[in-house]
């Protein structure tokens, strides 16, 4: 039997699940990430807006650049702070 | 495991049939069996010698290897199960003090070289590595099935990048190693966007697909070990929508020991090297890294060289110091730099013999890459053809002088590309106004020579629109045995 040697990692991660959709908004503190492109704020503006005049409370993040994946620092600071985030890609 | 016998005290002797020096001495073999402890082992014919008690069959060829065979006839002394002293070929004398039997061999010819051994025939030692267990790989191994096509195999696995790959098999994994003194288990880098680790098994794999040979893998190596430092920032140039990817350029001795081109078509087709190289480090961002277009790779619209970009500078007679030396390194140290790139705009200029001229057409052609209006975003390599070089050598300019004239070419005064000017919407924001800036940030530009003799043309190969600390700048690694 011919064998061929497997060039992957074979650590592909098992499908990511979602986690599960909260039911309400209700007492959650959601971040708002820019991830520093331009118009990201314009974005984030208008549902800071629109979520304050809910009554949920939001707070501000942002990417030091776009180009790289978010440091450990502001993920673990934003996991601790929040209950939810929404990122805006924006361009 | 030793291929010595524990406790064994005699001669230990090779042959084939097909030699004509092991043909030679049957007549040694019987006189030595008569008289001491033989173990005769046949690599092609088990009828052969004859006259012998016992010719042991080695068809197998696992004794030759284990004993690390590479000429027949061998003759071992053993003692007590330990190897003391090996002949190879035939020569009376050496045998006759060997053996300690001074009539051995008596009328024959006093001396005739032997032969290739069997176990050492082209592609054998791979494959009788592999068959008797004494590699280090510790892939997984894919099985083909009878009537499986293995190169259909690698596209619905996801292997390819859209072309045929040479099927990675065990032995031809295992000449592929034998180019690196590396361990197979050494883990070369953390592969983005996955962040996998990568060994060098697993990078020889992926060369192995790619069409490498093995004299190329210590380049591969190197441009995966360039690829994860965190300055080029792989996984940004993998997840743009921009045209970047790595371009691999070498420098040093070991782009003329492995035939790199330097010269016509360089950044084209046609050379295995150069060909081979880059694509090997796409493959294993695609296969061990998980980046594939339309997964974390989100290119608009791509270009050609992300299949693989590889050249080599043309050092042997350019006038100017090349990219590696400008970056710190000498010229004898072989060196592979990355620089996260799209395609390739021409620049053509058949007319100019004063280097101001040439040096104004290039400034022209570098002003209008990414956008005419945009300004210090994207980094550029311009690759300036031998033709073009011999301006600047007959009028004597080094590199350092071509550098300061095109910098101040390069500047214009940001007034004039403010978003909106000119009918267009694009360009610089309204804080730039009321100052003069640059194409390019600092350092933003390498230069290297390359190209064949004939055409006043030259190129630039665009950066990425994330250039410099914010994303990605061009990195150099020495290449490493």
């Amino acid at each position: 039997m011919k064998h061929l040697l497997d060039p992957t990692s074979e650590a592909q991660p098992a499908q990511r699940q979602m986690l599960p959709r909260p039911q309400s908004l209700a007492g959650k503190r959601v971040a708002l990430l820019d991830i520093s492109k331009p118009r990201g704020d314009v974005f984030l503006d208008q549902l800071e807006a629109k979520l304050g005049s809910l009554g949920v409370a939001t707070l501000r993040y942002s990417k030091p650049t776009f180009a790289r994946v978010a440091p450990a620092e502001l993920r673990q600071r934003i996991t601790s702070e929040c209950d939810l985030v929404i990122e805006a890609l924006a361009d | 495991m030793s291929a010595i016998p524990a406790d064994f005290s005699g001669f230990i002797v090779i042959v084939k049939r097909d030699c004509e020096t092991c043909q030679l001495i049957v007549p040694v073999l019987q006189q030595l069996a008569a008289t001491a402890d033989c173990l005769v082992y046949s690599q092609d014919d088990p009828a052969f010698p004859p006259g012998l008690p016992a010719v042991r069959d080695d068809r197998e060829l696992e004794v030759s290897y284990r004993l690390d065979i590479e000429i027949v006839p061998t003759i071992i002394r053993a003692d007590a199960g330990v190897e003391v002293e090996r002949l190879f070929g035939w020569n009376r004398d050496e045998w006759r003090a060997l053996s300690n039997n001074p009539g051995l061999g008596a009328g024959l010819a006093a001396f005739s070289p032997g032969c290739g051994s069997k176990s050492v025939d082209p592609g054998l030692p791979e494959n009788l590595a592999y068959k008797f267990g004494d590699t280090r790989l510790s892939a997984r191994r894919i099985e083909v099935a009878p009537l499986q096509d293995e190169h259909e195999l690698a596209f619905e696995r996801g292997w390819s990048d859209g072309l045929p790959v040479v099927p990675p098999t065990e032995d031809r994994v295992l000449r592929m190693l034998a180019g690196t003194t590396r361990a197979p288990e050494e883990i070369v880098g953390v592969i983005p966007p996955d962040f996998a680790s990568c060994s060098v098994e697993k990078v020889a794999i992926n060369a192995v697909m790619a069409g490498c040979k093995p004299a190329y893998l210590p380049v591969v190596l190197a441009a995966v070990e360039a690829a994860c430092l965190d300055e080029f920032c792989m996984h940004g140039v993998l997840a743009t929508t921009y045209f970047a990817a790595p371009i691999v350029i070498v420098n040093g001795p070991i782009a003329r020991e492995i035939g790199m081109n330097s010269a016509h078509n360089v950044l084209g087709q046609g050379n295995r090297a150069n060909a081979t190289i880059g694509r090997a480090l796409q493959l294993v961002i695609r296969n061990v890294g998980g980046g594939k277009p339309g997964g974390v790779d989100r290119a608009t619209l791509g270009q050609p060289g992300k299949i693989g970009f590889c050249f080599a500078e043309r050092e042997q007679d350019s006038y100017w110091e090349s990219l590696s030396v400008e970056r710190g390194f000498s010229p004898d140290q072989s060196t592979v730099t990355l620089f996260a790139g799209g395609g390739v705009h021409a620049v053509g200029d058949q007319k100019s013999r004063e280097p101001e001229s040439l040096t104004r057409s290039l400034a022209a052609m570098l002003r209008g890459l990414h956008h005419s209006k945009l300004y210090g975003g994207p980094d550029a390599l311009l690759v300036i053809s031998p033709e073009h070089m011999r301006v600047f050598r007959e009028a004597r300019w080094s590199k350092a002088r071509f550098r300061e004239a095109l910098a101040q070419e390069l500047v214009i005064d940001s007034g004039r590309i403010l978003a909106g000017k000119g009918g267009i919407a694009e360009g610089m924001p309204e804080r730039a106004a009321g100052g003069h800036i640059s194409k390019f940030r600092e350092g933003g530009l390498q230069i290297v020579h390359a190209g064949g003799g004939a055409g006043m043309w030259s190129a630039a190969i665009l950066g990425w629109a994330a250039s410099g600390a914010k994303g990605s700048v061009p990195v150099t690694v020495s290449v490493k045995s």
